[in-house]
């Protein structure tokens, strides 16, 4: 390599940030409930200690009834739902009809299971089809996939294994659901350093998808010692 | 045939003035040669049958088989030259697979029938290769869609049918077809129509010897693509040897 190049890593003058890659240090969430699924996400993006972007959107289009909540490294996660996306929009033209979630989340594997030794991505894949309605798919580091009724992921998920195991409850109502989630990502965002900023939320339904905000003031409060 | 001599057809890539391609004419012939093969559409499942002529006492009972399984939901039947057949099987084998480990489900029939058909299409575009010389009908049952079935030609046109038939004798087995009311009728309603069918249409001056081959997919069999059992298919066949001896005899008394 030239000499010229800078070697950021090794100066220790250059502040960590500046080289350090965008990765979305994250909690992220998704529940079916009795008509469809709740997603939700944090919003902070960190690039190393810095908080890089604090209103990020980390539930991400996929079709108008499949969405993503995506954890790990931004550039990778943002990369591979732009190809899922692409994919699914090319089979509902071959096929005429909505994908299923269950074919978004075996895209998604291939993905994560082909590249395994490059990509750095934990991706919640949810959403709704006339087939079997709501559904979750969790598709970790590695490329493994598996259906779960209720899952969490990133790094803020550590804390909140035990809440989600002492509350979630099959066939939930919409709005249980909703409060499931918000009180389960703001106990994360609060344990964690990489989590936090405002919570989004989306509910996918057959009618599609409805989306929110709770905004930082207007978190559920805790215990905080 | 008008065809011969003019030289238009030579070649699968070039049209005759009057706006024919002749050699994809002559894989249709090929295909009406071969004995007769029906699917029938119930309201339950599909079923296949096909009646295999057998050209030689040579060979073993139940050599050459013109029923396939392409995945587990899919059947197979095709009319025509085996070889080419059996090259359509493995080409709509190798698209079933790749779907599933692609996208995680069972190929939807509608999708492998398009990708069959478009492969069947380019091998009458292009003056190296000869188009193939059989038709295949393809069919499957799912919880979600119920029974569904298409048939595919030659030329590379493929329709989803009630109920087709294909071969030597497609005229007299459609007429049959006809007068049943498929979408009432359960498989194992089926399966008997269709061996009484093929034996109703099996010409015994011309062709001696013929084996009937049955398959079904349905609900009873959980939407996989299954030969029909022996005792239900010997069943079938003594009920359409016995429904052909009637006729036989009412054809006796009219003379």
């Amino acid at each position: 390599m030239a000499a010229s190049v800078i070697n950021t890593y090794a100066d220790p003058s250059m502040p960590e940030w500046l080289s350090a890659p965008h990765s979305t240090g994250t909690s992220i969430m998704a529940c079916e409930f009795n008509g469809g699924v709740v997603i939700g996400a944090d919003s902070r993006t960190t690039t190393g200690a810095y908080i890089a972007n604090r209103v990020t959107d980390k539930l991400t289009r996929i079709t108008d009834h499949i969405y993503c909540c995506r954890s790990g490294s931004a550039a990778d996660t943002q990369a591979m739902a732009d190809i899922v996306t692409y994919h699914l929009n090319f089979h509902k033209m071959e096929l005429g009809e909505e994908p299923l979630v269950q074919t978004a989340a075996a895209i998604f594997r291939e993905l994560c299971y082909n590249y395994r030794d490059s990509l750095v991505a934990g991706i919640l894949v949810a959403g709704w089809d006339k087939k079997k309605g709501g559904q979750i798919y969790s598709v970790p580091i590695g490329g493994m996939v598996q259906r779960q009724a209720v899952s969490i992921g990133g790094s803020g998920s550590s804390y909140v294994y035990g809440y989600v195991d002492a509350n979630f409850k099959p066939n939930m109502s919409k709005e249980e659901a909703v409060k499931f989630v918000t009180n389960t990502l703001t106990l994360a965002m609060l344990r964690d350093g990489s989590s936090g900023g405002v919570v989004r939320l989306g509910v996918i339904t057959e009618s599609g998808v409805q989306r929110s905000v709770v905004l930082g003031d207007q978190l559920p409060k805790f215990y905080e010692g | 045939m008008s065809s011969i001599g003019t030289g238009y057809d030579l070649s699968a890539s070039q049209f005759s003035p009057d706006g024919r391609v002749f050699q994809v004419e002559y894989a249709a012939k090929a295909v009406e040669n071969s004995g007769t093969v029906i699917g029938l559409r119930g309201k339950d499942g599909v079923v296949f049958a096909v009646e295999k002529l057998v050209t030689s006492k040579l060979y073993e009972p139940g050599a050459n088989k013109r029923i396939f399984h392409v995945d587990e939901h899919v059947g197979m039947a095709v009319a025509g030259l085996i070889s080419d057949a059996r090259q359509i099987v493995e080409t709509a084998r190798s698209e079933a697979s790749n779907y599933r480990s692609q996208y995680g489900i069972p190929v939807p029939l509608k999708y492998l029938n398009e990708r069959v058909s478009m492969y069947m299409h380019a091998y009458t575009l292009y003056s190296a290769v000869r188009p193939y010389g059989c038709s295949v009908v393809m069919g499957t049952w799912t919880e979600h869609d119920g029974p569904q079935m298409y048939m595919l030609d030659p030329s590379g046109v493929a329709f989803s049918y009630f109920g087709c038939a294909v071969g030597k004798a497609k005229q007299a087995a459609k007429t049959e077809i006809e007068k049943l009311k498929l979408a009432d009728l359960t498989v194992k309603d089926l399966v008997k129509e269709a061996a009484r069918i093929i034996y109703l249409v099996h010409d015994e001056l011309k062709d001696k010897q013929f084996e009937l081959e049955l398959s079904w997919v349905s609900a009873a069999t959980r939407g996989r693509h299954e030969m029909v059992p022996r005792s239900v298919a010997q069943d079938a066949e003594s009920t359409a040897r016995q429904a052909l001896a009637d006729i036989d005899d009412s054809d006796a008394d009219d003379m």
